[in-house]
């Protein structure tokens, strides 16, 4: 391993103060403690557009919203058998996140890969919102030992086991890396930059398809050749 | 003749196998790549993958929460026989495959593309494909099981003999770099290059050369084998690494499967298989054996053969 620096590691509530939020630097790796819910487009399309009520108290009880569905089961006896536990891409759930951290109050969003930094500095920073990122993103097993109890599973008559609401009571459960901070920059936006400036010498002796497609114009007129 | 139930039983043990233990070839090469990584992320983030690996096979969990969407391929000798024929098989292997997402458990991820309901057990209209190939000779079936991931990391284009190899590099790293951001594809991957076919054909190509070749394996013609190697190298010089982040490790090794196309034409489809390759092989024999490994050794000379007739070399007769 080659590696110089070790990313600083931080333990954090699943309901964490301003100030705690405040010190988190992009890159830092964090474990949390506490409850957690999963919430993807079936929970906020349940939630925000047919208004359906939030079996929770948020965010007294959580203020972390895990973009998760897990490898679970619900067993014959009502206990659940929880295995991994991995996100998904959150860029796919701008559309609702605005008026859900508005709505639920999360400071926390877990996710793969996630938010544009415009997205943050408009609705995360104004509800003092972070994005902390899995890491891999393949670290289930690793996260799933991090699950100490599931304590409840919301919805999932409605929207099936994977899109259902998981409540999760997590102790050390990580890593997660911080992706964006209380300023609302973006760690994916920074290495994306300086990866960027070297792009033009990896594409030397390549050469552009012949016949092109939409979306390399915006010209729908053109003839793409 | 194979017996039904031992195929089922055989199939449910590689569904375990395939989401729970990391396949010794992609582990080397990820241990390879983490050795040579020095972007500080992208290091810290391998050495979680690897310690992931080891928490999974521990307390037998699937090593992803997102255990994609499980498939099969099945191969037989021209011998054999199952119990029951081929609809008792397909039987059999979506019945492993639904209990086996229950048992893992694994996540139900197979839902109807527009009413998007759930059986929550990874079965349904066309779920889990299943795929065959045949062998000259022998009396056994290769159940071979693939989770690949379903959402990121794959993409088609018709490329034209004008084209070359520049317009092969520049479609490889278009889809390299446009899924690497944000480590979409969850690189570093397996990547599986299909060149030539039909649209579908060459999906196919591409796909199996991702999900059903080991780190370390070249293909037999020697100039598509080179080409490989260069591809890898390509890869792994963009600057980025797992996650997007800077870094060295896009590639954990190329793959490149042709078919004969149009001869105006040089289809070209990119796939990658993420740090979660999921794959498992038995091979179950008609006495009862059951023989499991992880290298489907799908790409046999008989399954790119160019000839109208196939005679079966001698050298080959017995391995095939």
């Amino acid at each position: 391993m080659g590696s110089t620096a070790k990313p600083r590691e931080i333990r954090l509530s699943t309901t964490p103060t301003q100030e705690e939020l405040a010190k988190l630097k992009l890159g830092d790796i964090v474990y949390l403690d506490g409850l957690m819910y999963t919430a993807r487009e079936g929970v906020y399309k349940r939630a925000l557009d047919e208004k359906a009520n939030i079996p929770m108290e948020l965010p007294a009880e959580s203020a972390a919203n895990f973009h998760c569905s897990p490898a679970a089961r619900i067993n014959e006896d009502g206990t659940f058998e929880m295995g991994a536990v991995t996100a998904t891409a959150s860029f796919r759930f701008a559309k609702w996140l605005p008026e859900w951290l508005a709505k639920s109050g999360a400071k926390l969003v877990i996710g793969k890969g996630g938010m544009s930094s415009k997205d943050y500095k408009a609705y995360f920073v104004p509800n003092g919102a972070i994005y902390l990122s899995t890491v891999g993103y393949g670290t289930g097993a690793l996260l799933g030992r991090g699950v100490d109890n599931v304590e409840a599973i919301h919805w999932n008559e409605e929207l099936g086991l994977a899109q259902a609401m998981w409540v999760i009571r997590c102790n050390r459960m990580g890593p997660f890396i911080v992706a964006s901070d209380h300023e609302g920059n973006c760690l994916f936006e920074r290495e994306n930059e300086r990866i960027s400036k070297n792009l033009h010498k990896v594409y030397e002796g390549t050469r552009p398809a012949t016949l092109k497609r939409f979306g390399e114009t915006d010209d729908k007129s053109e003839e793409l050749i | 003749m194979i017996p039904m139930d031992l195929i089922e039983k055989t199939a449910v043990t590689l569904m375990n196998k395939a989401a729970i233990e990391i396949p010794d070839d992609y582990l080397t090469g990820l241990k390879a790549a983490a050795e040579v990584e020095d972007g500080d992320l992208s290091s810290f983030v391998l050495q979680a993958m690897l310690e992931n690996y080891e928490a999974a096979k521990e307390d037998r969990r699937a090593m992803c929460g997102d255990t994609g969407t499980p498939r099969w391929y099945v191969k037989m000798g021209n011998q054999t026989q199952v119990e029951g024929g081929p609809v008792a098989l397909e039987a059999a292997l979506r019945r492993a495959t639904a209990k086996a997402t229950n048992g893992v458990p694994l996540r139900p991820n197979r839902v109807h593309p527009l009413w998007r309901t759930d059986h929550d057990n990874n079965v349904g209209i066309g779920a889990p494909e299943i795929e065959y190939g045949y062998e000259p000779g022998g009396e056994w079936i290769d159940l071979i099981t693939v989770h690949k991931g379903g959402l990121f990391g794959t993409d088609y284009r018709m490329l034209f003999p004008s084209d070359g190899i520049e317009g092969i590099k520049r479609f490889y790293l278009d889809s390299l770099v446009a899924f690497g951001k944000r480590g979409l594809s969850c690189q570093p991957a397996i990547i599986g290059i299909g060149l030539g076919g039909c649209k579908d054909t060459c999906m196919v190509l591409g796909k199996r050369a991702a999900c059903l070749r080991t780190v370390g394996d070249r293909n037999s013609d020697p100039k598509i084998a080179e080409l490989e190697m260069e591809l890898k190298e390509l890869g792994n010089s963009i600057g980025m690494g797992a996650m997007g982040f800077v870094g060295k490790s896009m590639v954990i090794d190329a793959h490149i499967e042709v078919g004969y196309c149009h001869t105006g034409g040089m289809q070209m489809s990119v796939h990658a298989f993420c740090l979660s390759s999921r794959r498992a092989v038995a091979r179950v024999f008609a006495d009862g054996r059951v023989e499991y490994r992880t290298d489907p050794q799908w790409f046999t000379d008989y399954q790119r053969r160019e000839t109208v007739e196939w005679e079966v070399p001698q050298n080959h007769e017995k391995s095939a």
